[in-house]
């Protein structure tokens, strides 16, 4: 048995929502566990709302757990401190969804890369041609350096933003819906680079992204979030060619797929209504109030993540 | 599917042409566009970012912002059969048009609805102005059929809610029931479900494609999803850079892609349907369209640019019964 590079347990984070005389938590992720292994991508998919972008920030630390911990290497995260956090952030990054707001308006593309570098006291001979060379790992290059981010469109900031991470050479980042603020010809760009860097420098992801084809392409696993729980984790094409949780059945049935005839033979299993609040999530399965198997015991009690066959996991009563 | 069905035309866009008027300089957003949507198809129009899609929707019925400007170009309306060139219409006869005869959803809900007033009072509102309705009365009654059609659950509570006591898919429902209020000849429906979820995206669009059976509707969608195209549409206009560079059929596009720029699109988008290896990404980014690139604006991005390519725009040329390209590669 392979040990996992990250091994998340009972992972919660419950965000206080006002309430005067009590107390009102928003469960934003309430249970999770999954690892991911060294060189692997997990995907992380669901939709608005359901955690999975907390998620991302809980593993990294960026924010504290309400409770369960995160094994980085073998070394609890939530506890990490002083000295050993600062090398944990080292190694461990993240690429946000948004490059206008990510990269510093009045840095130069080099002052930017060259940051955690100061951050971390390291020193290097040449920084000048250090960032270059970073900047052609991304495709961009030398006339870059000294020109500010506004000058860039979204994919060439999101380039430079993988580029500032990639100076850290770090062995784990969390990619949280790297290409959802660009256009479909440039997020294939951005898509292909991601995994060349991966290949190169034996980095290990967790790709984070409501868009499935796109999850589909990256991901070695994929999990299914729904409502602050995992539902599915899977091997990325069993989970597409054989989902279990109807959860993931009407999720996989919703997307309009790029093929006009496919759309029109394609079955319809279509669910109704939305998600509901985290703030006061429904008894049981959180999944009842829309599922169209839905039984006593699903409203009343909470299924746990079962393996139904090889690697493939599911939280449902059905199995 | 495919277009001969659908003969009478609704609208003709002829010529078009609209320019921004920025301090950074002429944006030309659209050049020589001209497509015609007939009567009781659903339209689609794709493509990018920036691309002019969301300015032609609104040229349609003269509703460009500043500093756009309709430059020059033609407008045709159907109107009881009798032609009327939109962009020539005084302000009253198109306030009689606009909400009526063609009625727009927005992407994004929460701003085309006012904070200030009920989704009810909202969708009578547009009832009243166009006299569909007789009084408040009538209307409040049509409201809420109007709601349970688009299935909105609860639709006698939910008329009186605010805006922000709805969830996004709700406030979606609400603003293509005001859209629907006065059952409008043409729906334009620019990017409807962009801002919602996957499952709430598939009910919308399931309810849309209903409405248009039902009502008899002709719907002109836009967006920039590919499956989204291949789920709604009759007929498809792929527009790069303010220029329609291929209009076809929905099958024909997606089986028979003539211009480089939607193979490139088609083969960029990943399937989640496919194992797909490796991923084909068109190269470069989308041109500025202050200084546009010469002849074929898709030319430094195109693996099959020729000398003519840079030199002078292609035209439309129709390439197979209702298959319109604009490419140097099939311009001869």
């Amino acid at each position: 048995m392979v040990e996992p590079l990250v091994h998340v347990e009972g992972l919660k984070k419950y965000f206080p929502a006002g309430g005067f005389l009590k107390k009102v938590w928003v469960k934003a992720v309430d249970g999770v566990s999954f690892d991911i292994f060294e060189g692997e991508t997990l995907g992380l998919v669901g939709e608005s709302g359901c955690g999975k972008t907390t998620t991302g920030r809980l593993i990294l630390r960026l924010i504290k757990p309400t409770a369960g911990k995160v094994l980085f290497a073998g070394k609890d995260v939530t506890r990490l401190r002083g000295k050993e956090l600062k090398a944990f952030r080292r190694e461990a990054n993240i690429v946000f969804q948004d490059p206008y707001t990510s990269l510093d308006p009045r840095q130069t593309v080099f002052n930017i890369i060259m940051e955690p570098l100061k951050t971390h006291g390291i020193q290097v001979d040449d920084p000048e041609g250090f960032v270059t060379k970073l900047l052609y790992e991304v495709g961009l290059n030398e006339t870059h350096l000294y020109r500010y981010p506004h000058e860039f469109s979204g994919g060439q900031r999101q380039r430079i933003a993988i580029a500032r991470i990639l100076a850290l050479r770090p062995k784990f980042i969390v990619l949280d819906e790297p290409t959802s603020a660009l256009d479909v010809s440039v997020q294939a760009q951005i898509l292909n680079m991601l995994k060349n860097l991966q290949k190169k420098y034996g980095l290990t992801y967790l790709f984070i992204s409501h868009n499935l084809g796109v999850v589909r392409y990256m991901s070695n696993r994929i999990a299914v979030m729904y409502l602050g729980k995992i539902v599915e984790i899977a091997p990325a094409k069993t989970l597409f060619e054989n989902p279990l949780h109807p959860y993931t059945k009407a999720l996989l049935a919703s997307i309009p797929v790029p093929d006009p005839e496919a759309a029109r033979t394609k079955p319809k299993i279509q669910i109704t209504g939305e998600p509901p609040s985290p703030i006061n999530p429904p008894p049981g399965c959180r999944f009842a109030p829309r599922c169209p198997h839905a039984k006593d015991l699903c409203r009343q009690k909470d299924p746990k993540l079962k393996e139904i066959e090889h690697k493939h996991v599911v939280a449902c009563w059905l199995y | 599917m495919s277009s001969p069905q659908f003969r009478e035309p609704l609208i003709e866009v002829k010529d078009l042409y609209v320019y921004f008027y920025t301090y950074a300089g002429v944006v030309k957003a659209i050049e020589d566009m001209t497509f015609t949507i007939y009567k009781g198809e659903k339209f689609c129009m794709v493509g990018e970012t920036g691309c002019g899609k969301s300015v032609t929707s609104r040229a349609l019925a003269n509703i460009v912002p500043s500093p756009g400007r309709i430059v020059k170009g033609k407008v045709i309306y159907y109107r009881d059969g009798k032609p009327v060139n939109i962009l020539e219409l005084s302000e009253e006869q198109l306030r009689e048009i606009r909400g009526k005869e063609i009625a727009y959803i927005v992407q994004d809900p929460s701003s085309a609805l006012d904070p200030l007033y009920t989704i009810g009072y909202q969708i009578v509102e547009t009832m009243i102005d166009h006299y569909t309705v007789r009084d408040q009365k009538e209307g409040y009654k049509r409201a809420v059929e109007l709601l349970r059609e688009v299935l909105m659950p609860d639709p006698e509570q939910r008329i009186k809610n605010y805006p922000h006591e709805l969830s996004g898919g709700q406030r979606q429902r609400a603003v293509i029931s005001i859209g629907l209020s006065n059952m409008p000849r043409l729906l334009i429906a620019d990017e409807p479900t962009s801002s919602l979820d996957v499952t709430v995206q598939a009910q919308l669009l399931e309810l849309l494609r209903r409405l248009v059976r039902e009502h008899g509707l002709t719907l002109f969608l836009i967006t920039h999803d590919m499956g989204v195209v291949a789920e709604m549409c009759d007929r498809v206009a792929v527009l790069y850079a303010g220029n329609i560079v291929e209009l076809a059929p929905v099958d024909e596009i997606f089986k028979n892609p003539k211009h480089p720029y939607t193979m490139g699109l088609l083969r960029a988008v990943p399937n989640p349907q496919a194992d797909i290896e490796k991923l084909e990404p068109i190269p470069g980014t989308i041109p500025n369209l202050i200084y546009p690139p010469p002849g074929c604006r898709f030319h430094p991005r195109c693996p099959f640019a020729r000398d003519v390519c840079k030199r002078e725009k292609p035209p439309l040329v129709e390439v197979s019964p209702g298959h319109y390209v604009r490419c140097w590669l099939h311009a001869e």
